[in-house]
């Protein structure tokens, strides 16, 4: 069972209800459950859109696409139905914060997809997780029925003449499915290969129809925004960072775990004081911020660095998805790469060339450079294939398998050099399971 | 014959399936989760799987075969009673993945994707499996251990191993 971890810093908002049995419907609603939805149903679509964008909450799932504007975008009108579809299919090595939030605070998913209907004038909402998080799915779809059963859910919810129902649906094991188009293909029983944009979800979408896709944090966040208001919010977070952000620290630190710090929390106190830093009392050799996805900060750049979607962007590298990933100083950094290639290499779907090859490429010179018997032209040649990958495929998956190779390469220059001419590598364990 | 008594699965998971079909508002979505859950009481997807369930949502067996394929979870060849997934990816690599993973193929004598003679336990290193803060991880079918040590392995397996033996008495 995954461990809850507290520090005095953090500012619960979505984790304030976890660890207190609030997966079942009563506890949930003697918690204040439930309330910002009748709020939002009496308010109406307008007023929810408008706290939304006032909250300046930004989209979780990585992007940080300002949650109301996206909202905004779904026509008023539409001949065919409209959905909400909530992305839980998280699968970001270094990300495991919906893993909790589905665990914990079920309804809180359930209540920011009805509120998400009420704001774009949908009545169906699925709610999509990953395949591995069969337990999860159960508790949600318990959940759900739980809902069902009080007339939260139905043809007319809390007694209004409002419909909204609410659609279970499991993934079957595929990274590339958290992409928004893949989801929706996954969704209607097809391979999860992306769609070309345009048109976009919120007008052509899920069976055709607008769609509005949120990751399930920023869907469980919705709630706590409709309930505190949406100036109280945004005003824990940083100029157009709103609110709270689940931070999943993992790897070489002392306290590895998910909390929730506000936005733009400084970087290296998150490491040292929230986490109680390096494992074993080891010195920093670098961090992924954001996911296995985003380029590595080094130590002198998180000095100052506050996590938010604007300051981390400057920095060269991208909040994310939230996933802080600790890397120490016995930690190979070719070794690293390689292990992050092989993932997208595993995971591209092969719909687009540049990514197809471009992963597979990349993989095998790592591969073969981590084993010693790389050249120097390799290293020019692992930028230039990365380049080449990048804006070039349908969807993002093939930049986030060359964006963090491209930081590896660009800050760890000498350690690639180092692993020239058949030397050794200075510090992994596992060279061998590398000569394939 | 009745097409309950032709078909490859148990009355209850032929009943799910037929609400699982009218759950949505096509069909064909009912395809992902209807393989899965097919896998998880056959034990993968046969012949006999894929033709049924083709036919229940009306597409042909190579549609049905298509969709399998992409996704890492489903597969066409049988595994162990318990499929044993370590995961490698990075979190779990920078806190001993390869440790551990090396300990389950030492105790079970098995490698990547092998299976022990015995049918008990099949081996797979997978990728990232969403427990990146209690690493490493591995989920033995559905089921997680978290913040492990490779001497913890045999433990586990023994635990699964009683189970197995517990679980044939009743039967």
């Amino acid at each position: 069972m995954p461990r809850l971890v507290s520090h005095p810093d953090e500012v619960k908002i979505v984790t304030r209800r976890f660890g207190q049995g609030a997966a079942a419907i009563d506890k949930y609603v003697e918690l204040g459950g439930y309330e910002a939805t009748k709020k939002c149903l009496a308010q109406g679509p307008e007023w929810i859109i408008n706290e939304m964008k006032a909250s300046n909450l930004r989209g979780r799932g990585g992007a940080g696409f300002p949650t109301g504007m996206k909202w905004s975008f779904v026509p008023k009108q539409s001949a065919k139905p409209k959905y909400v579809l909530v992305n839980g299919d998280e699968s970001e090595p270094g990300t495991c914060k919906d893993h909790l939030i589905f665990l914990h605070d079920p309804h809180a998913v359930i209540e920011g997809t009805i509120i998400a209907g009420l704001a774009i004038g949908s009545k169906v909402g699925f709610i999509y997780l990953r395949g591995e998080y069969r337990y999860l799915l159960e508790i949600v779809e318990k959940a759900v029925a739980d809902a069902y059963a009080k007339g939260f859910l139905g043809t007319n919810i809390f007694g209004s003449d409002t419909e909204f129902q609410i659609i279970t649906q499991t993934g079957a094991g595929a990274y590339e499915v958290g992409e928004e188009s893949a989801l929706m293909e996954s969704l209607e029983g097809k391979r999860g290969v992306p769609r070309i944009k345009p048109p976009f979800p919120a007008v052509v979408g899920l069976y055709g129809g607008p769609t509005v896709i949120n990751n399930a944090e920023t869907i469980a966040t919705v709630p706590h925004v409709i309930a505190m208001g949406s100036e109280a919010y945004a005003a824990v977070g940083t100029p157009r960072n709103g609110g709270t952000r689940l931070f999943c620290l993992s790897g070489h630190i002392e306290r590895p775990g998910v909390y929730e710090l506000p936005m733009g929390y400084n970087l290296k106190k998150m490491i040292y004081e929230v986490g109680g830093g390096v494992r074993g009392g080891r010195k920093l050799k670098a961090v992924v911020p954001g996911g296995s996805s985003t380029p590595v900060l080094l130590p002198e750049e998180i000095e100052t660095l506050g996590m938010d979607f604007d300051q981390v962007g400057k920095a060269g590298s991208m909040l994310g998805s939230g996933g802080v990933v600790v890397i120490d100083d016995q930690t190979c950094i070719v070794e690293f790469a390689l292990r992050t290639i092989s993932f997208y290499q595993h995971e591209s779907c092969g719909w687009c060339i540049p990514c197809r090859e471009g992963t597979d490429w990349l993989k095998k010179s790592l591969t073969r450079f981590h084993a010693g018997f790389g050249t120097a032209k390799d290293i020019d040649n692992i930028q230039y294939l990365a380049d080449n990958m990048m804006g070039r495929t349908f969807c993002p998956l093939g930049d986030a398998a060359a964006m963090p190779i491209l930081g590896f390469v660009k800050k760890f220059r000498k350690e690639f050099e180092a692993h020239l001419d058949g030397k050794p590598c200075p510090f992994a364990k596992h060279v061998e399971l590398a000569v394939v | 014959m009745s097409s309950e008594t032709m078909s490859v699965f148990s009355p209850q998971l032929s009943a799910r399936f037929d609400a699982l079909v009218k759950k949505y508002p096509v069909k064909r979505s009912a395809l992902v989760p209807m393989l899965l859950y097919a896998q998880d009481e056959v034990g993968y997807l046969s012949d006999a799987v894929i033709a049924e369930v083709a036919e229940r949502i009306c597409i042909t067996e190579l549609d049905v075969r298509n969709v399998a394929s992409y996704y890492s979870m489903l597969r066409f060849k049988p595994v162990g009673k318990y499929n044993v997934q370590v995961c490698t990816n990075i979190s779990c690599m920078l806190r001993g993945a390869y440790d551990l993973l090396e300990k389950f193929q030492d105790e079970l004598g098995v490698g990547h994707k092998g299976i022990t003679q015995d049918g008990l336990f099949s081996l797979e290193e997978v990728e990232c499996i969403g427990a990146c803060c209690w690493a490493p991880a591995i989920q033995v079918n559905y089921a997680f251990h978290d913040d492990l040590s490779p001497e913890q392995v045999p433990a586990i397996l023994e635990a699964y191993r009683s189970k197995a033996s517990a679980g044939g008495k009743s039967a």
